[in-house]
């Protein structure tokens, strides 16, 4: 196969591999996202309507979600709706709760331990890793320049 | 009809945040995991720069919601704790601010985790 | 004796037969359009195990007990066992086959384990080394996915270009010449990389390699696809299918009307969801232990080459950056053995 560069291979493959949906995919995502948000609305409106108040309201509605997430992940329905979904269950805290419970379930096998416990984070721990960091080179920040 | 524009502007913000991700998807090679670490880096930088708060005001839980949302409460958190322990509210506020949704992952992924035996996909 | 013809190609001159085959299949594989030809199939994708490593590894178990069965053999008559599969440390054979007690060869092929596996088979009956060898392998898609990709229940979109690893397994027992298919010549691959890199799209990646044996294949032997029924590759999909066309369109072989491919059989693309096609080992494995070997041995395929790619990359390699190596084996089924040479001049 010397007659063909990889770079002229490239394009061929480019040319061959069909593209995906998109016309389908962002108006998905748009939907079942905003939906998902919609929903996480609801508790917040939910909870403070019972009196809680709204900084306790915020943070319970998405704990809301992560449960139910976490509990259709375990029924096998989340990977389902995320077929259509796309980033529309991806982007929302479901998204994350789900990258969470997938592993932690698929990997029950190699244990409780090493298996569940540290294979929890093959998929989400980065968004720990990089969203402390940030939170913690911001928090110097402000604290030395004083912009608090 | 308030509670109704209310919802909708929910819908709106939380369903073009999602779309922004699914362009990111179809369009460009990053992976799920990436998509995720931008989307949360984004609102460490827009709720530090005070750009997200508004938003979360104007939409609530579509703005909440999406990861940006949880970057933001990173930022909120860590300016809290910087403004009243100085330099090491730096390192406790992100966490703190965070805390529900990660401790609320781990615990009902690590109960639902127990609780059910990995299953085929159907399809 | 063997005779090397050309630069990479060995015809077998004694023709050494496959003189059985067993297929096993998932439910998905049931229900595509070869479903009814596998001698087992198991709805219950863990096959009765506790992991998907060890559904896996029954699937090869029950592969090689179906075979000897349906050759009326023992483990005993069998001398050499050539095994392979998609996991780290070939664990679906190792634990599947340590009970039979045959003399046992690994081998990591990635999906094209089928065709190395028959070729090292038919090489050892040709050269005299064995009377009986048995050939297997498997894939299975909860294994490879957790693997290679992500774990199941986690919510991600395939790419249009991605293709489904087949829950299947197929073995087949190479014996002295005796019965069709007859094994009449093989050539075997070098790795070949094309520098893609895109994990989704494996035929784009494979179809080179496809093309330069099949390519050393035509030039050794001075034949074209008109000396062939049928072309068969293993698990290039849909995209790595058209590419390999194209790509052997430029080197003057026309394929389009003989080409086929195992993962364009086993399932059907438009309503089984799954993309660009079938892949794995199993998927090639399957498709030519149910559908194809018995084809030519009714004779409705009288001369094909069965090519099994595979894609040499580890999810190492990948999260490195790496681009994605890959292999092409041949060999070519007939349902005639080679002519005797005859008074000794070839």
């Amino acid at each position: 196969m010397e007659t063909v560069t990889n770079r002229a291979y490239a394009e061929m493959v480019k040319k061959a591999s069909p593209p995906s949906n998109s016309a389908r995919n962002i108006p998905l995502a748009f939907l079942i996202g905003g939906a998902i948000c919609t929903l996480g609305h609801a508790f917040i409106k939910l909870y403070t309507s019972r009196g809680v108040p709204e900084e306790t309201a915020f943070p319970a509605a998405s704990v809301t979600l992560v449960f139910l997430s976490a509990l259709f992940t375990g029924l096998n329905i989340y990977d389902k709706l995320a077929k259509y979904g796309g980033a529309g269950t991806l982007v929302p805290i479901t998204g994350f709760a789900n990258a969470i419970t997938a592993p932690a379930l698929e990997f029950k096998t190699e244990g409780y331990v090493m298996g569940l416990g540290a294979k929890m984070f093959i998929i989400a721990g980065p968004v720990i890793v990089y969203g402390i960091s940030a939170g913690v080179a911001y928090g110097i920040i402000i604290y030395l320049f004083r912009l608090y | 009809m308030e509670l109704f524009w209310e919802y909708a502007k929910a819908f709106l913000v939380g369903g073009v945040i999602c779309a922004i991700g699914q362009v990111l998807i179809d369009y460009t090679k990053l992976t799920p995991a990436r998509i995720l670490v931008i989307y949360v880096v984004t609102g460490v930088i827009l709720g530090g720069l005070g750009l997200y708060q508004p938003l979360v005001d104007w939409a609530g839980g579509g703005a909440s919601i999406p990861l940006t949302g949880w970057g933001n409460t990173i930022a909120k958190g860590t300016r809290e704790a910087v403004a009243e322990k100085g330099i090491f509210g730096a390192l406790s506020g992100g966490l703190t601010g965070s805390a529900a949704g990660v401790a609320a992952a781990i615990f009902f992924g690590f109960l639902i985790a127990v609780a059910f035996k990995p299953k085929n996909k159907e399809d | 004796m063997a005779t090397n013809i050309g630069q990479y190609t060995l015809r077998l001159d004694q023709s050494p037969s496959i003189i059985g085959s067993a297929a096993i299949g998932g439910k998905k594989e049931a229900e595509g359009p070869i479903g009814r030809m596998f001698d087992i199939v198991n709805n219950d994708a863990l096959f009765g195990q506790k992991t998907w490593e060890l559904a896996e590894s029954e699937m090869q178990h029950q592969a090689a007990q179906k075979v000897l069965d349906k050759c009326n053999l023992a483990p005993g008559d069998i001398q050499y066992l050539f095994a392979g599969d998609l996991l780290n440390q070939l664990v679906a054979s190792h634990y599947g086959l340590r009970e039979l007690g045959i003399p046992f060869f690994g081998l990591y092929g990635a999906c094209s384990t089928m065709a190395e596996s028959l070729i090292l088979s038919s090489m050892l009956v040709e050269g005299g080394l064995a009377k009986k060898v048995m050939a297997i392998t498997s894939s299975h898609f909860c294994s490879a996915e957790r693997q290679f990709r992500f774990p199941l229940e986690y919510g991600g979109q395939r790419t249009p270009t991605s293709q489904w690893t087949a829950t299947a397994a197929g073995a087949c027992i190479v014996a002295e010449c005796s019965q069709p298919p007859y094994v009449r010549a093989v050539t075997v691959g070098c790795i070949e990389d094309k520098d893609v890199k895109d994990l989704n799209n494996m035929g784009a990646a494979m179809a080179p390699a496809a093309c330069t044996t099949i390519k050393r294949y035509f030039q050794d032997t001075l034949t074209g696809p008109d000396n062939y029924d049928l072309i068969l590759t293993g698990d290039l999909g849909q995209v790595g299918s058209d590419l390999l066309i194209q790509l052997l369109q430029r080197e003057g072989y026309d394929i389009k009307k003989k080409h086929a491919d195992c993962g364009l059989i086993l399932y059907d693309q438009r309503t089984q969801d799954v993309h660009a096609g079938g892949s794995g080992c199993g998927c090639a494995a399957a498709v030519l232990c149910s559908y194809i070997i018995p084809a030519i041995k009714e004779g409705k395929i009288k001369d094909m080459l069965f090519i099994a790619t595979g894609a040499l990359m580890s999810p190492v390699s990948v999260q490195q950056g790496q681009s994605i190596p890959c292999i092409a084996h041949l060999l070519h089924l007939s349902s005639t053995p080679n002519p005797k040479p005859q008074g000794g001049n070839l």
